[in-house]
């Protein structure tokens, strides 16, 4: 069983709750998924509107943990005045911390995270690190009191899978110990299997299910490959051969 | 006063942060608020006083990845 900061989960599979075509689909592909954390945000709201309440109820009904986010800061400022906010609201240490350094790929700015991170480790968060897969920046925020790392394997809603698939390994043998978790960028199930076979702890996605023809089908079809990763690398894959190999016994062959 | 609030401007008589919240009608609802980008726990609203050219933040669950 998985575990961040001594809390121990029972699925590796943690989903993100926008971009549903609706509630109640919401609901049913968190259902169909088994994911035991879910993401949520905080955003301006009117006194007049309720949709972050009504929001809120159904999510708090559904008895998972869960992981606040910083999404949308482009300072360690707001990130950490937005994580105190979360941590009112969502009477939850857990801060899933990004913090923004550029539109267009919406890259971390590693910098500021490593900032923000050092700032809220000591302020007793438990922070959980958008990051890129540098190893550098990687040791930074285990030196800011990070017990938990969550490197991109490709931009945030591009679907485009693992895109350095020799970063992402580099990290695992770097950090034996450390939880790791691929968030952001991954598109289809095989996506998520690649990075679990790794042997990466977890996975973290949103885009992938909610916006899926059909997102409950592909909340389960995740929470399936995300299981069958990890039982992979627990089983140790074989090595690969260059040349063909038989599996059938070629003694006692007829014809021979 | 004037202040600006999620990032529109709006006049009140509020003289602290609780009293903004009641007037602008969000008694029952699970808000954060932030004053001029520091946050303000629910314990301090009411001891938090509001002054011209302030900016708040009420911010209110919703989705998130």
């Amino acid at each position: 069983m998985v575990e961040f900061y001594g809390q121990a989960c029972t699925s590796r599979f943690m989903l993100g709750t926008s971009l549903y075509p609706s509630p109640a689909i919401m609901k049913q592909a968190i259902e169909a998924s088994r994911a035991d954390i879910l993401t949520v945000s905080l955003r301006r709201e009117s006194g007049q509107e309720r949709a972050g309440q009504d929001f809120w109820h159904i999510i708090r009904s559904m008895g998972k943990k869960i992981l606040p986010n910083t999404a949308g800061c482009h300072s360690a400022k707001e990130a950490i005045t937005t994580a105190h906010m979360a941590r009112e609201v969502f009477g939850t240490k857990w801060i899933k911390l990004e913090v923004i350094g550029e539109a267009d790929t919406l890259q971390p700015d590693v910098f500021g995270l490593v900032e923000a991170a050092r700032e809220l480790n000591k302020e007793g968060f438990e922070v959980f690190p958008y990051t890129t897969d540098d190893l550098v920046v990687a040791e930074r925020l285990l030196e800011a009191g990070c017990e938990v790392l969550m490197p991109w394997g490709a931009p945030i809603g591009s679907g485009k899978g693992l895109n350095n698939q020799f970063a992402l390994k580099a990290l695992r043998a770097h950090f034996p110990d450390i939880p790791l978790v691929v968030d952001a960028g991954i598109g289809k199930p095989s996506h998520a299997m690649e990075a679990m076979e790794l042997g990466y702890d977890a996975i973290l996605l949103n885009t992938a299910v909610a916006k899926a023809g059909n997102p409950v089908l592909m909340a389960k079809a995740f929470g399936i490959a995300i299981e069958a990763g990890r039982l992979a690398y627990e089983a140790t894959p074989m090595e690969g051969r260059d040349m063909a190999a038989p599996s059938t016994p070629v003694l006692g062959m007829a014809f021979s | 006063m004037t202040l600006t609030i999620n990032g529109k401007v709006l006049e009140t008589l509020a003289l602290n942060l609780e009293m903004l919240l009641e007037e602008l009608g969000y008694e029952d609802a699970l808000v954060a608020t932030a004053l001029n980008g520091d946050f303000i726990s629910h314990e301090l609203r009411d001891m938090t006083s509001l002054q011209p050219g302030d900016k708040v933040e009420i911010l209110a669950p919703m989705k998130g990845g």
